[in-house]
């Protein structure tokens, strides 16, 4: 099924070899060429010497999951040898570096030998050089085996050495030797190659992680504390590289204040010290972040604070998987902290979402003064996903809830009928009004707190007191429901009983499984959450489906929990779908764990 | 019954301050600590210090974590926001309010349980960061709200009430403090008001970081005759003598006159001045080295040195290292702080 604008290449390599700009220039340019790719960096946690993978799929339909089946491998690292050609597909290429000559076992696969260390140390005299020019070699033997436009490749390499121009030619020359060496000595091209192409025109090229701190500059936050911990830091790094250039006054202040923690507690204490007196305030970290951040988070649900925390999921329990993805925090963060707690949490499906959320979060954080989490996870964060542009829609008008100034603190009496309290319900819609320090001499102070409190905010142990304030906070969750992004359904088939539900990272996947699926006559109805709390569309799309897959990257089912117990669908109608190997998910994952159900024999058929 | 309000009526006799307030504007509910709590006598110092120095309370934010101590908040300023955090805490969170909106007046409050175990780590690191803060520590050496263990603070050769021996070392927090580069340090006991008052002040003149470790006696677990930390010890081995205190507002002029050659005058950032009378044998509070050296050899005879112990003068706090603007960030409207559409054009581009 592979062809022209339709394959995938995997790039073996060894940490620290400078192979990732490389194979970063590869991927932009197919790109530039205005062909869909999908890159997935497979990284370890290591500076230098272990293993790592760089996977690219090539697909001119636009299907940007990643796909099994490796129809190229450039194996450019010995260690991995063994289990990167068993990776291949039968019929597909192994590009390596000949200069120590090898016997593949395999036979049904053509081996493409390059000697790109020899070449290299006729060439460059200086060690490291004739190190990171190798992924140069490579990269030119590709242009001709791919029939890639070598005038876009120098353009990707000019932009990505701006500043260092003398690297380019050298860099050229590294090209051309291996392109010159794979025109002369294999069949150029091979059948799987590139042509421009339409796909990507329009679109752009970024990480989540980026795209988040963007959109927490343009959501106005102003504080923010963080440690680090992969995969989140190069989110915090993208808010202060984008605030850098955006928040910067004429004499050289700052219009924010970023404070690297000594720890994940820290970093959400001093979000929630920014939120409780009137900034956007925002904390990123991971699945063991998220279990230290827990206590502090039960402050900021009870003591009613705005905060937003993205959370970059990685795969756990403990260290777990520190380099691979995941969506294994959704309990642990619907329900963080002990006693009675329940949070608001967003699930970004794109860069472009992770962009554009942002200020969701922090204007449902600020309307509900509570904390809100986006859920992302390493394969959205790290990776660089093609996604539409980035918009921004000027009559925006972020919503600081309902903090009261001077004025209206004075009127409040007269306008409301009753005095102000800090907890009082006076809209009926659970959420109260807040003050800040310093807004009035005489007016509108008082002691917030995480034991137990009275609608004035005066401490209490007062058990009936306490019930009440809990079902308070608990019915602004009702509110909550009415305020979240709604999700996004996509019906293939109008009355049909079979519906998929999903969220995240997956949504390539699940889209081009769709796809398949009604090739292979199974029409399936999809719904994208966006959201926790459920809001009433995702309880109509349950009472309208009577067998619904619930796909998620854990090993427990967590959403799909999650709906049995907070949406009350009945669990026979949930069938859990799950991939918690650490990779993002296949849409072959997906169409076959349909099919196994709906269509056994098919789905035998299909292995 | 959990929560004691005072009465609002006041004599009409009451004295008032440069803005028209009273005592009793400054004060705030009843304190629920035992009778006769070393920390009561902190908080009505701290009423007394904001009082005498006419600042409006509205502008203070007072931040505590958990603990006796951290309950203290309830019973000062009133009129000031408050905020009880989580147990060791309360550094980060001031940390945070700080950076939103640089123009309060902070007081963190915290306990020796607080600050020297469970906090250690936000303690240093906000002591580090140069918050511009007063820290005040009510150090009793026990955990009174549990009912007695001691805390990390307490001495090796001091026994808890039941007799029970101590067998670790105490964390000397003022040390600590001026090692990790705090720029105002000093040593106060509850039962000292004379000290205690001029030594609040200063603090909260100070631009930076002030840490004030009170010795609290705690009256129910830790106030036998053996404990190093009851009232009877500190009276006795009370080197109170380090420095004699008086703090001028800006707005002053200095009156009180010591022996000449015996006063230094800090100056603090908002102009008030620190003046201190140097009694033979005081160590120089300029210099970090000589007032570590000072705890230390006191501390090893059974002495408590109290009084400023350090001080720098340049006043450098946590804005000033992160180059923030003059204008609180919380009051930057959302409106000013977002880059707009136009400038994603040139942000899409680098992504193509």
């Amino acid at each position: 099924m592979s062809g022209t604008n339709d394959f995938v290449i995997k790039f073996a390599t060894v940490n620290g070899s400078g192979s990732a700009s490389a194979n970063t220039i590869f991927a932009k340019t197919l790109f530039r060429m205005g062909i869909p790719v999908s890159p997935k960096n497979i990284f370890p946690s290591n500076i230098q010497g272990l293993p790592t993978w760089y996977e690219v799929r090539v697909s001119e339909a636009g299907y940007m999951a990643r796909r099994d089946g490796i129809d190229m491998m450039v194996a450019m690292n010995p260690q991995t040898y063994a289990n990167d050609v068993a990776e291949l597909v039968s019929g597909g290429w192994l590009l390596y570096d000949s200069t120590m000559p090898r016997l593949w076992q395999r036979t049904d696969i053509t081996v493409l030998g390059l000697p790109i260390a020899e070449i290299c140390a006729k060439i460059w005299k200086d060690a490291r050089q004739r190190q990171l020019f190798k992924n140069m070699v490579y990269v030119g033997a590709l242009t001709a085996l791919l029939d890639m436009d070598v005038k876009v490749l120098e353009g990707v390499v000019g932009d990505q050495l701006k500043g260092k121009e003398k690297l380019l030619a050298a860099n050229m020359q590294a090209v051309a030797i291996g392109r010159e060496y794979a025109q002369a000595n294999f069949q150029c091209p091979l059948p799987i190659k590139v042509r421009h192409a339409e796909g990507a025109k329009g679109k752009i090229m970024l990480t989540g992680n980026e795209a988040a701190g963007l959109g927490a500059v343009y959501a106005g936050a102003t504080v923010c504390a963080w440690y680090p911990i992969t995969p989140s830091t190069s989110l915090a790094e993208g808010y202060e590289k984008h605030a850098r250039r955006f928040r910067v006054t004429k004499d050289g202040k700052r219009n924010y204040a970023i404070v690297q923690a000594e720890d994940e507690l820290a970093a959400i204490g001093v979000a929630i010290g920014g939120g409780w007196n009137g900034a956007r305030s925002f904390t990123a970290t991971s699945g063991p972040g998220i279990s230290l951040m827990s206590e502090f988070l039960g402050l900021a649900y009870f003591a009613e604070i705005p905060v937003v925390l993205y959370n970059i999921q990685r795969g756990g329990p403990s260290t777990g998987m520190p380099t691979r993805t995941g969506q294994p925090d959704i309990i642990s963060c619907a329900y963080a902290s002990h006693g009675d707690t329940k949070h608001v949490l967003l699930f970004p499906a794109s860069p472009t979402e992770c962009f554009s959320m942002s200020a969701d979060a922090f204007d449902l954080a600020e309307r509900l003064q509570t904390p809100v989490m986006m859920l992302s996870d390493l394969d959205i964060g790290m990776n660089d996903w093609m996604t539409e542009p980035l918009a921004w829609d000027d009559n925006w008008v972020a919503d600081r809830g309902k903090v009261l100034s001077r004025e209206e603190l004075e009127g409040f009496a007269k306008a409301k009928g009753r005095p102000w309290g800090r907890y009082q319900d006076v809209d009926g819609d659970a959420i109260p009004y807040r003050t800040l320090p310093g807004t009035h001499e005489t007016m509108g102070s008082y002691f917030t707190r995480g034991t137990s409190h009275d609608e004035n905010a005066r401490y209490t142990e007062d058990g009936t007191i306490h019930a009440r304030i809990l079902d308070r906070i608990r019915r602004k969750f009702d509110t909550a429901a009415t305020l979240v992004p709604k999700p996004e359904i996509t019906t293939r088939d109008a009355g049909g009983k079979t519906g998929l539900i999903y969220f995240g990272a997956t949504r390539p996947a699940v889209l081009e499984a769709l796809d398949y699926l009604e090739r292979d006559g199974v029409k399936v109805n999809a719904l994208r959450l966006k959201a926790f709390p459920f809001t009433e569309e995702v309880k109509a799309f349950c009472a309208a489906h009577d067998r619904i897959f619930v796909v998620e990257q854990n090993r427990d089912a967590q959403m799909r929990q999650l709906l049995m117990v907070e949406a009350e669908v009945p669990q026979e109608k949930l069938i859990a779908t799950l991939n918690y190997d650490g990779t993002p998910m296949t849409a072959n994952f997906v169409r076959q764990a349909v099919l196994k159900q709906l269509q056994p024999a098919k789905a035998q058929a299909a292995e | 019954m959990t929560y004691i309000t005072k009465p609002v009526a006041h004599h009409p006799a009451l004295p008032r301050n440069a803005l028209g307030l009273t005592h009793r504007d400054y004060e705030a509910s009843m304190s629920t600590l035992c009778a006769g709590c070393g920390h009561d006598s902190i908080t009505a110092a701290i009423i007394e210090a904001c009082y005498e120095m006419d600042l409006p309370a509205h502008r203070i934010a007072k931040l505590s974590g958990i603990g006796c101590s951290s309950k203290t908040p309830t019973y000062f300023l009133g009129r000031s926001h408050g905020f009880n955090s989580v147990h060791g805490r309360m550094p980060s969170v001031t940390t945070g309010a700080n950076m939103a909106n640089r123009d309060l007046v902070y007081i963190g409050i915290s306990g020796d349980g607080d600050t020297a175990s469970i906090g250690l780590g936000q303690f240093a690191h906000a002591v580090r960061r140069k918050l511009n803060m007063s820290y005040i520590v009510m150090n009793n050496g026990c955990y009174g709200l549990t009912k007695g263990q001691f805390s990390a603070t307490n001495d090796k050769n001091s026994p808890s009430k039941k007799g029970e021996a101590n067998p670790f070392d105490a964390i000397d927090l003022c040390q600590m403090a001026i090692q990790l580069g705090a720029g105002f340090v000093a040593r106060s006991f509850s039962g000292d008001k004379k000290q205690l008052i001029p030594l609040i002040k200063a603090a909260i003149s100070y631009k930076g970081f002030a840490f004030l470790d009170v010795i609290s006696p705690c009256v129910t677990f830790n106030n036998h005759p053996t404990s190093t930390k009851s009232f009877d010890y500190v009276r006795a081995h009370n080197l109170a003598s380090e420095n004699k205190l008086d703090y001028v507002e800006p707005k002053e002029e200095i009156t009180v006159s010591y022996a000449e050659g015996t006063t230094a005058a800090v100056t603090l950032h908002d102009g008030s001045k620190l003046l201190l009378n140097k009694l033979d044998g005081a160590h120089d509070f300029r210099d970090p080295d000589e007032a570590i050296l000072t705890i230390r050899r006191n501390a090893s005879k059974g002495q408590v040195a109290t009084g400023l112990l350090y001080v720098n003068e340049t006043g450098e706090d946590l804005h000033d290292a992160l180059a923030t603007t003059d204008r609180p960030l919380n009051e930057i409207p959302v409106s000013e702080l977002c880059p707009g559409s136009k400038a994603l054009d040139s942000i899409n581009a680098r992504f193509r």
